[in-house]
């Protein structure tokens, strides 16, 4: 439908530069420069490698996305930006490309939740979310199950890891095994080789009194790791394939058997997976089947739109003008931290949206105390 | 001539527009923290005072470092995407370039050195014939190592307040910060004259720390 939201998003949290134009829920493009290989030798994100790269790359990416949609930049109807959370000088330079260009074409900005647009991608793929969504986002950055009632405006977090992300762990385990960087995708591929009941690695946080919804993955990646240096001190050989599949079904055991305790917990028949670890194949083979043991529908997007990507961050944009959200102010800050409970950051003097985006109607400033998510 | 010119690469945060004759706006802030926040508000008063649009500029103008990256990449976002939304040239200047310019407008003659904080103890720093002619690349270093080449110059910027045992003596009434009144004066000189400005790309002068922090974040398969 040509009246839906045509929105371009803004994603430079980690180390992809992603640019993506979306029309409501109609994917148009999605751009992805990514700085991983630059990473690679240091066994994970650097920084101010990433900052830089997302410099270079920024203006040729968005280029590229308008020529892959079709779209001219004078029809979007809002720019959309990863406020955070994300590596503070990686998201600046996102932000300061947000603001320019939605200045520059006098459209409104809006600055939103990596986590929420994680969850929202999924409309690319499976249409509108269901209300409420359940939601676990596993990458290397975050392991998080979310309850979404409303994707633009209640976000709720129910368990987090308190200690690694599970792609860290993926990473680490590589890294121990000699496997490169990034972890997930080799581990993946060495897993389909060996036996998952080779070895029975902890499964963390699963005892009678710990949290029901938390994760832990740094015990069973000291367990791993322990168990491979016994084995190359024993003069054996280690066994990678087994390892890795044994290693890769004690975190995924962990991840589908509480995400589907969740949606029973509360009444909710679906479960969306996204971030980069659900771009692993066992992830989504166990998910598939405990979801269809438990009544509950399985919604996980392609792997391309798993990972961070600029297509997300559009969708959620749409979402926020279809909704008619606040747009963000032009002082918008990239905050690194941003709390998952904050799906965007409205414009404090205008939190309740009015269509029209920057103007400058102040008959809301007086509502500031009782509205402002900012103090 | 519509320029607009703006800086980030020091605590400065610096916006002006200038018509070819004379500058018609500016805003100057010093927040080393929070460029991101100032910079979209300060271009946006800056056009407002002149009461022109963004889509009157006839070429944009940004300080191209030497700075602290985080600050700088802002700057150079901005004006690399303003450049690629209408459509307009963008052009580069050495910041330091920018302070020696002002200082030359503020009366000092040369030959001096400019030189600003590049923290960790460090400046950046180039040395100056004049107002309008540097002598050596811009270059970052311990003010300790470059006493030698700096000696008997007087110095401006605040990278020589901050070590004025390696720089000596600081001109009475010399501006401190950037000024991107000063830089679109320039700009518009230069181009006048033909001259050619630099790419808008930046000039970090030193490799970036290779650590990753003990929560990284990572991408995992495509
Ligand atoms: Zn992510």
């Amino acid at each position: 439908m040509a009246d839906e939201p045509l929105v371009l998003g803004i994603e430079t949290s980690c180390d992809e530069t992603g640019v993506g134009i979306v029309r409501g829920h109609t994917l148009l493009a999605d751009e992805v420069a990514s700085s991983v290989d630059e990473h690679a030798r240091f066994g994970g994100v650097v920084p101010e490698v990433a900052s830089r790269a997302h410099l270079e790359a920024m203006v040729p990416t968005i280029r590229r996305a308008l020529k892959n949609a079709g779209v001219a930049a004078s029809d979007l109807d809002g720019v959309a930006v990863t406020a955070g959370p994300g590596l503070a000088g990686a998201l600046l330079v996102g932000v300061s490309a947000a603001k320019a260009y939605a200045y520059a074409l006098g459209k409104p900005l809006y600055g939103v939740n990596h986590l929420a647009s994680h969850i929202c991608v999924d409309q690319l793929e499976h249409g509108a979310l269901p209300e409420p969504t359940m939601a676990l986002l596993v990458s290397g950055g975050h392991s998080s199950l979310l309850l979404a009632p409303d994707i633009t405006a209640d976000v709720r977090p129910l368990g987090s890891t308190i200690d690694d992300a599970a792609g860290e762990a993926f990473d680490k385990i590589a890294r121990v095994l000699n496997l490169g960087f990034p972890g997930g995708p080799v581990i993946d591929r060495m897993a389909r080789e060996g036996d998952p009941e080779a070895i029975r690695f902890p499964r963390g946080l699963t005892g009678p009194r710990d949290a029901v919804y938390d994760f832990s993955f740094s015990g069973l990646k000291t367990a791993v790791a322990r168990w491979i240096e016994a084995k190359r001190h024993a003069g054996e050989e280690v066994p990678v394939a087994d390892v890795s599949a044994s290693f890769q079904e004690a975190v995924v055991d962990v991840l589908t058997r509480k995400a589907v305790r969740a949606c029973k917990d509360n009444g909710v028949d679906h479960l969306m997976i996204g971030g980069g670890v659900a771009a692993n194949s066992r992830l989504r083979a166990l998910a598939a089947q405990r979801c269809e043991d438990a009544g509950v529908r399985l919604r996980v997007p392609r792997p391309k739109l798993c990972t961070d990507n600029g297509a997300m961050v559009a969708a959620l944009g749409a979402e926020m003008v279809a909704r008619n959200r606040p747009a963000s102010a032009w002082d918008l800050s990239a905050d690194s931290s941003l709390p998952v409970t904050e799906p965007h950051v409205p414009d404090p003097a205008h939190p309740h949206g009015h269509g029209g985006a920057h103007g400058h109607d102040h008959d809301h400033v007086h509502e500031l105390s009782k509205d402002n998510l900012y103090s | 001539m519509l320029l607009l010119a703006l800086d980030t690469a020091t605590p400065a945060v610096t916006v002006a527009l200038h018509d070819g004759s004379g500058v018609l706006a500016e805003s100057n802030q010093v927040d080393a923290r929070r460029h991101g926040e100032l910079l979209l508000p300060a271009v946006h008063r800056v056009l407002g005072e002149a009461g022109v649009g963004l889509d009157a500029v006839t070429g944009f103008v940004v300080g191209v470092g030497p700075g602290p990256y985080t600050g700088l990449r802002v700057g150079l976002t901005t004006a690399g995407v303003f450049s690629e939304a209408t459509g307009v040239p963008v052009h580069g200047l050495c910041t330091l370039d920018g302070i020696a310019y002002a200082v030359g407008l503020a009366g000092l003659e040369g030959p001096f050195t400019v030189a600003t904080d590049a923290r960790r103890k460090e400046v950046y720093w180039a040395r100056y014939a004049d107002a309008r002619t540097r002598l050596t690349d811009p270059a970052v270093d311990r003010p300790a190592d470059i006493t030698d080449e700096t000696a008997g110059l007087p110095a401006v910027g605040a990278g020589a307040q901050l070590y004025p045992d390696t720089f000596g003596r600081v001109p009475e009434g010399m501006p401190v910060h950037q000024s991107a009144a000063a830089m679109a004066a320039l700009a518009a000189e230069k181009l006048a004259a033909g001259e050619d400005l630099l790419p808008d790309r930046p000039l970090y002068l030193r490799r970036p720390d290779a650590q990753v922090p003990a929560h990284y974040k990572v991408v995992t398969p495509r």
